[in-house]
């Protein structure tokens, strides 16, 4: 069972929390990057490239910084190029069929401004939820999100702690775990971002 | 010496030198060693090859040490010269005067006479320039701070050496044997008052400042315009023994005079063409300069008192490293640096065996002690690469306080990441684009009007033929990451690409095309990108005629992209494999067919790759075969508005972005 890590950032040379995750995800056995703003710096994706990428692997991350609710540009042209009809999705679109999906995403603002009183006003995965559509019409199964909250004011021994999270779980899937479905029904994939949402959800 | 002039005499140093310095370099003692070692065994005390006139072959070799000097001038700009002033007027000044101060003292407790003693002090505090710095490069360790600190003092003693000049007839007490010269030619200033000499000495570094600033370019120019590389050669070689003559004709160090040569030129665009001219030259010299100290080396008066003998070269060795080492401290030097320091210029140098001769021509030391001390300082000398390599393999790993990061005066050249070879309208627009970010760069022309051109517009290049292998190294392209090849003439481009792929494996070469056959032999070469010079602004062209026919904009950028990428792609596979069919032209003909078609199918088939996303043809057909009408399976569809995600939200939570 292959990790497939989609990671797009426009400005990873900007980016403390990217680099690590990335560099985290690159050193974990049985987990391949494809980072795609240096593979594709016109949004002129290679669908047959991409597609037999996708082919080859059971877990896809995507991994992204959260910009205005959504995801970098070249995120969106990647789904609209790549997950063609009668390939992805459609009567005999099925190349994707059982595989599954998790969205590693950062963002500015901390858990709390995703709370009902936060400035955001509703939790992540609402605005995780045309990426989760998406997966499923194409047949895919949808994990928890990893996420890094905060970024604005992450100190270094938490990124650091996340980071190592990351680590993890790209190892964990890596090795096939048996209890993946239990996992669909947790709200989050890190275990500290876990624990600030216990009362929510409890595993 | 036996018989046959000048040939003979050519046969026995070229053939010692061929056999020493491989075997010396082979047990990783270093090239100085070899040509010492060899100087020895053609001596009157190994193989008695040579015989007296090894001292002729000394003073025409130490002309080797003059060149290195305008060498090392070159390196220097007078920034970094004005920045290391600290370090050659206080470290050289102290270093001379304790250690002068130290060896006369030794020398006045041991019963030489006081005068003597001074003489003594200041002529054995001198260190070896040349066995120094060549023994420092060689090691790689001229870079370190201790490398940089020791030509600092090196420098000083150089310039002090004209000062001991003056001084000797002062402390004259035995009589003179001879007339006060030595080594040195005769002199217009002799005689002349003290300031009409004062002033011709200022006069004549003052000519040389004026004629590198304002003289040399014009010249060069003219000289190569005729595009004969040996006239270039000439015309170097030239430069420097004008200024070596014009040096000792006003009294001054020839080595002094070049140096400033050097430095005035450092900043000119011929600077790198003139190091790669006068490299093996002064390389040829200094090994003759080492034969010849060997040869010297008088074992005789070594055997008379073997005791004696390697008690002073221990003690003046001891004595001077130990100044040495009470200066680094002074200075602020780590361990390892502060121990490099004291090893590396604990010998006597070759100024010693021009002053002891002209101190006793003088009446200052008696011939004795005189002959006695050369041969010290020649057996000091020739212990120094010894002692360094024996530093570097046993002491460094086991000291190993290494550099520290922030060293307080940095490496004497600035090396840019990136050299750039031809600055005509191609090199000049990468260059523009690197310097937007900073990114410093070393530039290569071989056209002297086209560098004087540039130079009104206010840009700065290297006069120089970048297929040379010499050239690219004093460029620094050891050290570059990335070469681009952006000359106009195909041919050029080639050699420069096998010669920078032959001999520097780690430089990524980005290489100008001018045709399609071009660029086959480009990569044939190992060049890593090939850019074809017509090929970008030709597609660009191709895009503007779609769009003036009609076609949306970001479909033709699509089209030209797809295009390019597919085009690539057969550029190189025809460079693969064109050698290996028959016919070139059919096989070109057969494989452009091929790709046209797969692009016709990419760009134009509904369907395709190209056209999949956007297109909702098979998603309609689906469609129409089972429900018809809406469904939620068409994300290339639904075209309402503006979806409800946060957009005009966020703009006032700007959290939600993050960077």
């Amino acid at each position: 069972m292959g990790v497939l890590v989609l990671f797009f950032h426009p400005v990873l040379e900007k980016s403390r929390v990217h680099r690590r995750l990335v560099a985290e995800a690159r050193h974990t056995p049985g987990v391949q990057v494809r980072d795609q703003y240096e593979l594709y710096p016109e949004f002129d994706v290679d669908v047959p490239a991409e597609q037999a990428a996708l082919t080859e692997h059971d877990v896809l991350v995507f991994q992204h910084p959260l910009y205005w609710y959504s995801g970098p540009a070249l995120l969106k042209q990647w789904l609209d190029l790549v997950l063609e009809h009668g390939w992805a999705y459609g009567r005999s679109g099925t190349a994707l069929d059982g595989k599954w999906v998790l969205h590693a995403v950062s963002s500015g603002g901390g858990t709390d401004a995703y709370g009902p009183r936060g400035m955001n006003r509703r939790p992540l995965s609402d605005y995780l939820l045309p990426f989760e559509q998406t997966a499923r019409l194409c047949g895919m199964a949808w994990l928890p999100p990893f996420w890094v909250p905060g970024t604005h004011r992450l100190s270094d021994a938490e990124l650091d702690a996340q980071a190592g999270a990351y680590g993890g779980l790209l190892g964990r899937l890596a090795h096939a775990p048996r209890d993946l479905e239990a996992w669909t029904k947790l709200p989050y994939a890190n275990a500290d971002v876990l624990r600030a949402h216990r009362p929510e959800a409890e595993p | 010496m036996i018989e046959g002039g000048f040939f003979v005499t050519a046969l026995v140093y070229l053939a010692a030198a061929v056999c020493a310095v491989p075997l010396a370099a082979r047990f990783g003692l270093g090239s100085v060693l070899g040509y010492l070692l060899a100087g020895v065994a053609i001596g009157p005390f190994g193989l008695g090859l040579v015989g007296e006139e090894g001292q002729d072959v000394m003073h025409f070799a130490e002309f080797g040490v003059v060149m290195m000097l305008f060498l090392v001038g070159l390196e220097l700009d007078p920034t970094v010269l004005w920045r290391l002033r600290i370090p050659i007027l206080g470290l050289g000044g102290l270093q001379l005067a304790a250690t002068a101060v130290v060896l006369g003292g030794g020398a006045w407790t041991l019963g030489i006479a006081p005068r003597e003693s001074v003489a003594l002090g200041l002529i054995l505090a001198l260190s070896s320039t040349a066995i120094v710095l060549q023994t420092l490069e060689e090691r790689g360790l001229s870079k370190t701070q201790a490398g940089e600190s020791s030509f600092s003092v090196l420098l000083f003693q150089d310039i002090a050496v004209i000062f001991i000049l003056a001084l000797l007839p002062l402390l004259a007490s035995h009589p003179a044997h001879g007339h006060g010269e030595a080594g040195h030619g005769s002199s217009w200033v002799e005689g002349l008052p003290a300031w009409a000499q004062t002033a011709a000495v200022l006069g004549a570094v003052f000519s040389i400042v004026l004629f590198g600033r304002f003289g040399i370019r014009p010249a060069f120019r003219y000289v190569a315009r005729t595009g004969l590389r040996e006239l270039f050669v000439a015309a170097a070689l030239l430069l420097i023994v004008g200024v070596t003559l014009l040096m000792t004709r006003v009294g001054l160090s020839p080595a002094l005079g070049t140096f400033v040569a050097g430095v005035v030129l450092s900043n000119s665009e011929y600077r790198h063409e003139l190091e790669s001219d006068i490299e093996p030259f002064k390389g040829l010299l200094l090994g003759l300069f080492f034969i010849a100290v060997g040869s010297a080396i008088d074992f005789g008066l070594i055997g008379q008192a073997p005791a004696t003998m390697a008690g002073l070269v221990l003690g003046l060795m001891t004595a001077k490293a130990l100044v040495l080492w009470g200066l680094g401290w002074l200075f602020g030097m780590g361990f390892d640096q502060r121990l490099l320091f004291a090893l590396a210029l604990a010998q006597g140098g070759e100024f010693a065996f021009v002053l002891f001769s002209f101190s006793v021509s003088n009446g200052v030391v008696s011939t004795e002690l005189a002959s006695r001390l050369i041969a010290v300082v020649a057996l000091t000398m020739a212990a120094t690469p010894v002692v360094l390599a024996g530093f570097q393999r046993l002491l460094l790993p086991r000291v190993g306080t290494r550099e520290r990061a922030d060293r307080p005066f940095d490496s004497i050249d600035e090396d840019a990441p990136v050299i750039i070879a031809g600055f005509g309208r191609f090199g000049q627009i990468v260059a523009r684009l690197l310097e937007t970010q900073d990114i410093p760069i070393t530039v290569l022309e071989y056209d002297s009007d086209q560098i004087d051109l540039l130079r009104k517009f206010g840009r700065h290049a290297f006069y120089g033929d970048a297929t040379r292998l010499d050239l690219l190294e004093s460029a620094g392209a050891k050290k570059a990451k990335l070469l681009v090849v952006a000359v106009d003439r195909p041919q050029k481009a080639l050699e420069i690409v096998q010669v920078a792929r032959r001999h520097f494996a780690h430089l990524q070469v980005v290489a100008r095309a001018r045709e399609r056959s071009d660029a086959y032999d480009l990569i044939d070469a190992g060049a890593h990108h090939v850019v074809r010079e017509t090929f970008g602004s030709a597609l660009d062209a191709g895009v503007q005629v779609l769009e003036g026919l009609g076609i949306r904009r970001y479909r033709a950028h699509r089209l030209a992209r797809a295009f390019a990428r597919h085009d690539e792609r057969f550029l190189r596979e025809v460079a693969a494999t064109r050698h290996e069919v028959e016919d070139f032209f059919s096989m070109i003909r057969k494989r452009r067919a091929e790709v046209e078609r797969t692009l016709k199918a990419d760009l134009g088939r509904p369907g395709s790759h190209l056209d999949a996303a956007w297109d909702v043809q098979t998603l309609r057909a689906e469609m129409g075969s089972s429900s018809g009408g809406e469904s939620p399976v068409e994300p290339a569809t639904s075209t309402g508005g503006p979806s409800p995600t946060s957009a005009g939200q966020g703009r006032t939570a700007p959290s939600g972005r993050d960077r």
